[in-house]
């Protein structure tokens, strides 16, 4: 059920009419049961994975509390007669029992992710060696991918892996877990929450909140307005000019680089601003995941800004472990002998870094184009961490750092600098990225854009004037944005302009939204997650 | 304390780190910081400091750090 289906509409109003409706200590469940209803429809055999890495998750996460509570009685009651010595050699012998069982769950819940995602990858790959050894070819696999199941996985792991560091307590009712996973404005891109974040508001019981509730509601609609609007028009022309490679090189290389950047941005925050209004007309708290991430001033900083809850997983879960493991300590303390001190300290981070772009890379889609963009994403943070020394000597030399021409360079270079790579989510081929990267310097002529050849693209002078007056209202909102909450602001301003400003935002969504012959709504980019 | 100094006061000459109290909260110390600080804590006072540890508390001065420090030597 998409997002932007009629069904989905009809459901909503449903969920939350009943949801104020019903006794309030029955909302966690009719919230439970809307998820399974709203996952069902994805198709059934989804409900049988995600129940699946539900099941496992609560009994593992049962299994890590109870042995730490076996833990603590036994030292408690032995307090007097155990050692120092034999206090630790019982804490390490529980340890490694949780250890095991929180890979065991790990293993099998990525295990899943990883059948399902990646065996047909795996099997071209080794389709491609046969190839030239002459042997016969594998033959691929049929398996759906669950819409989701990349963000339900992470969300879950990373839960277990809390339990296991004793951040917080397994969750004992499973029905609550279950929501916890599944929670449908959520399921299927995200953001990835955190048990101990969206747990506090998830099973409260909820009044009606009118404030809330509008504010909610005033952010669905801007979700709407970001993906009807604006990414499911831009769209046909990105997808003409990255189809047609032969056809468009050169400057339409540039304009579609910077088309899918604006089509990116619409779809995805506009996804996420539509789960975070209903969660919100909910009375329910849900995580943000950008925070105007076009206004960056750096890669490092674009990705602080850009799918926060994505990059902060991957920071916890598996660039800090794996940067201070003790494998990694000794790799460092070895590399620092044998290679010295400054390329020796480098070694953990590097390899933390490209293990975790690697990971991200290949977390976006089981392609080469993907893993390729990751790892050209952490080569470029390698890069500028290395020149860090060069830019303080560039900044003591020339006091410009704060003035307004600098900034604004910062932010058109990252800017250029990220839709650089993501011409590889673009062309989803390697080859053909590289070519047409290259062509916008060796092909480039700007002349070519006053033929009249951009109408060519599928969209009309209409169309581009929409865009253009839809980008125009995206900046200045995200200007505004930066001394408050817009929605703060209007609720502030007199009823007549509040309503004109609601009015004019339901209306231009049914008017200029991208529906009809030639504008298929279309799935959201981070669906396929 | 130190040799804490020392190791930071390395990374970043420029912070006075017995005053300055939210080196994370200000984005001096980045993640490349933390992993070089973690590593040479670990040579120099042979102390592991696990990644759930990592958190704007516990690095957000040297005197907080130094606390983490202790805790960890003690429970080992």
């Amino acid at each position: 059920m998409l997002f932007t289906s009629y069904g989905f509409i009809f459901f909503l109003c449903v969920v939350i009419g009943l949801y104020y409706i019903i006794p309030k200590q029955f909302q966690w469940k009719l919230l439970l049961v809307s998820s399974f209803v709203f996952y069902y429809f994805s198709g059934w055999s989804n409900l049988i994975y995600i129940s699946v890495t539900i099941v496992s998750t609560y009994f593992v996460g049962l299994k890590l509390d109870s042995l730490d509570r076996q833990q603590n009685l036994y030292l408690k009651e032995n307090k007097e007669v155990l050692s120092r010595e034999d206090k630790k050699a019982y804490k390490e012998k529980i340890k490694a029992r949780r250890w095991r069982w929180l890979l065991l769950c790990l293993f099998f819940n990525l295990g899943i992710l990883a059948v399902i995602k990646y065996t047909n990858f795996v099997i071209a790959n080794i389709n491609s060696i046969f190839t030239l050894f002459k042997l016969n070819e594998l033959s691929f696999v049929n398996l759906l991918l669950p819409m989701g199941i990349s963000f339900y996985t992470f969300q879950t792991m990373g839960y277990i892996i809390d339990v296991y560091r004793g951040k917080y307590g397994a969750e004992k009712n499973i029905g609550k877990l279950a929501l916890f996973v599944s929670f449908f404005p959520q399921l299927i891109q995200g953001p990835i929450s955190r048990y101990d974040d969206l747990s506090l508001s998830l099973y409260k019981e909820h009044n009606f909140d009118p404030k809330g509730f509008s504010f909610g509601f005033q952010r669905v609609l801007w979700g709407y307005f970001k993906k009807l609007v604006i990414a499911d028009r831009i769209v046909i022309a990105v997808l003409e000019i990255t189809k047609n490679p032969e056809t468009y090189d050169g400057i339409f290389v540039l304009v579609g680089m910077v088309f899918y950047a604006i089509q990116l941005y619409a779809d995805f925050t506009g996804g996420i601003d539509i789960t975070i209004g209903i969660a919100q007309m909910l009375g329910i708290k849900v995580k943000e995941n950008f925070n105007r991430p076009y206004f960056s001033k750096s890669i490092v900083e674009y990705w602080r800004r850009w799918h926060i809850t994505m990059g902060t997983w991957f920071k916890d879960y598996i660039f800090y472990p794996l940067s201070v493991c003790k494998p990694m300590l000794n790799i460092s303390k070895s590399s620092r002998k044998r290679f010295g001190e400054q390329i020796g300290k480098r070694v953990p981070v590097y390899l933390s870094t490209i293990t975790v772009w690697f990971t991200t890379g290949i977390w976006h889609g089981s392609s080469w184009n993907f893993i390729v963009w990751g790892l050209l994403n952490g080569f470029v943070i390698l890069v500028s961490q290395e020149f860090e020394p060069l830019y303080a000597k560039f900044h003591q030399k020339f006091n410009v750092r704060n003035t307004f021409g600098f900034r604004l360079f910062q932010v058109i270079r990252t800017f250029l600098l990220m839709s650089s790579l993501r011409i590889l989510d673009c062309y989803r081929d390697v080859g053909i990225s590289f070519r047409m990267f290259g062509s916008m310097f060796t092909k480039l002529n700007i002349n070519e854009l006053f033929t009249g050849s951009l109408l060519k693209l599928g969209l009309d002078i209409s169309d581009y004037v929409v865009l253009l007056i839809g980008v125009i209202i995206l900046i200045s909102l995200s200007l505004v944005q930066r001394s408050g909450s817009v929605r703060e602001k209007i609720s502030g301003k007199p009823v007549i302009i509040r309503y004109t400003v609601f009015v004019l935002l339901f209306f231009s969504i049914i008017i200029f939204g991208a529906y009809g012959i030639g504008f298929d709504s279309n799935q959201f980019i981070y669906n396929q997650f | 304390m130190e040799a804490l100094l020392e190791i930071l006061g390395e990374l970043h000459p420029e912070i006075d780190f017995e005053t300055h109290k939210s080196l994370i909260d200000d984005k001096i110390l980045d993640s490349f910081d933390i992993i070089t600080i973690i590593a040479e804590i670990n040579d120099e006072y042979d102390v592991a400091i696990p990644a759930h540890e990592i958190t704007p508390e516990n690095f957000n001065s040297a005197s907080a750090l130094y606390e983490l420090i202790e805790r960890l030597k003690d429970e080992d």
